[in-house]
């Protein structure tokens, strides 16, 4: 059984059942899995955690999950890597990498994922679904798959080949959508209003988005026991960047590390960045905008929980950054180039806002930080190919070669 | 009768105009407002809509054509 006592509204705290319900029946607010700290204090402890299973589900007392199996393809307890080489770029001798391209469908999001089927599961659902840009789709069809339930996945039809061979390829119906981003968006909407599905980031989104804390233990782990000074995550809804904040913040609670005082910084591309604007206005309320920007991944135009991100950035004094896609892209090749990571355009996005706040002085050469890298640059090729150098081509013989040798030098 | 849960997003100029009441009156479309920031300067609502299909479609319309921005409460359900 979990630990998790109730849901409770993050606007008004009126409290509901845990159930597969995502808003606030009064206010219209957005609902989040409350837990009962006290119980989990009884059973928990650094070694507890380090006995168990290599990856997410280690932290499961921390999880809202009631099943004793749950539906894991392996996510989670990724690499956590002191990234010197990187760091000797911006002057930071304490830079980790934290390096999510690894997981089983290669982002972050199988680590929501799994916590989302493994409860779409309990709740007696047979279909699940989502509507996604790109790595959500891939990690819903492949989980589903696993467990033998109905998926269907909701995509623009201009997404990218790789995304939907990546997706296509666990079975679920694919549904590619022909509209604008706001006509999608709707689309999905009203499909999630009348059909009887688990749409893992609408109807069971308090539970999908607790799957994000893992970054969170996992880097507290992997460093000793201990938070960082600095943490620079990318941000599309806002829910990761307080997610990771909330898991810090929890392991403090539970007297697993001391208190928390990592700065969290919001990093967005400028063509999509509702939440940096708002952050440099001075403001938590944000204006949606219509996206335009080659980090797909981030191409979030009204972002749920862009008022609770900002609340994580002023709780923690961070900053939120935005760059430029001539910006992401060489954040995408210096990571590669550094410290062999191909990450995706949100890695870049990573990078690139990592370089700005190192030359501002906001992060010190000696202050511990991670860089969040959540997804592999395999699925973003589009965004890389036209500005790598190109190979020398030959023929097959030793003169072409040395003559091609020749040029180059 | 159908319900649609909304948020409005006011720019500057129509912040003291009663976008809220004429749609309710012009389309015969309840409106009930759970929570609201209005300031001089700009203004957001969050709002339960109650009608038939087709007037909460034309209100949406003429509150969208009007200038006021209308997104579905929660935010984009794209994720990426």
């Amino acid at each position: 059984m979990s630990y998790a006592k109730a849901l409770r509204c993050r606007e008004c705290g009126r409290e509901y059942p845990l159930e597969p319900i995502h808003v606030c029946e009064f206010c219209f607010g957005p609902l989040e899995v409350e837990y009962d700290y006290d119980a989990i204090s009884q059973v928990i402890s650094r070694e507890k955690i380090a006995q168990g299973p290599i990856g997410m589900w280690r932290y499961r007392d921390l999880l809202p999950v009631d099943s004793e199996e749950v539906v894991d393809i392996s996510a989670g307890f990724t690499p956590l890597i002191k990234a010197d080489n990187l760091g000797r770029e911006f002057g930071l001798r304490e830079l980790y990498v934290k390096n999510d391209c690894v997981n089983p469908t290669y982002s972050f999001k199988d680590r929501v994922v799994s916590v989302a089927i493994t409860k779409a599961k309990e709740f007696g659902f047979d279909t699940v679904a989502c509507a996604s840009t790109g790595n959500l789709a891939c990690s819903v069809a492949a989980h589903a798959a696993k467990c033998g339930l109905k998926a269907y996945v909701f995509v623009p039809s201009d997404l990218e080949q790789g995304k939907m061979i990546g997706t296509a390829i666990y079975g679920p119906t694919l549904v590619a959508v022909n509209g604008n981003y706001d006509e999608v968006n709707r689309l999905c909407s009203e499909i999630s209003d009348k059909y009887r599905w688990a749409f893992v980031n609408i109807n069971i989104r308090p539970y999908y988005s607790e799957g994000s804390k893992t970054l969170g233990y996992e880097v507290a782990e992997q460093l000793g026991w201990r938070a960082p000074e600095h943490a620079v995550v990318p941000v599309a809804s806002g829910s990761l960047l307080s997610k990771i904040w909330k898991g810090l913040n929890e392991l403090a609670l539970l007297g697993l590390i001391g208190p928390v005082k990592t700065r969290m910084y919001a990093t967005q591309a400028e063509g999509s960045a509702p939440i940096v604007a708002a952050f440099r206005a001075g403001s938590t309320h944000v204006h949606p905008v219509r996206p335009n920007t080659i980090v797909k991944s981030l191409a979030i135009g009204n972002p749920a929980e862009g008022y609770f991100a900002l609340k994580t950035i002023q709780e923690s004094q961070g900053a939120a950054c935005a760059v430029s896609d001539a910006e992401v892209v060489d954040g995408m090749k210096l990571l590669a180039e550094t410290e062999g990571i191909f990450a995706e355009t949100a890695g870049g996005v990573v990078v690139a806002s990592l370089k700005r706040l190192a030359a501002e002085g906001a992060i010190k050469p000696d202050e511990l930080t991670v860089a969040f890298i959540t997804g592999c640059g395999l699925k973003t090729q589009e965004a890389i190919a036209g500005s790598l150098k190109p190979p020398l081509t030959i023929d097959a013989n030793l003169a072409s070669f040395e003559e091609a040798l020749k040029e180059q030098a | 009768m159908a319900k649609r849960r909304v948020m409005f997003t006011f720019p500057p100029e129509l912040v003291t105009e009663p976008v809220i009441y004429n749609l309710g009156q012009q389309f015969h479309v309840i409106t009930n407002i759970r929570r609201a920031d209005v300031t001089e300067d700009r203004g957001w609502v969050v709002l339960e809509l109650e009608g038939n299909d087709d007037d909460i479609e034309r209100g949406i319309a003429w509150v969208t054509a009007k200038g006021v921005r209308v997104d579905p409460i929660g935010g984009d359900v794209m994720a990426g």
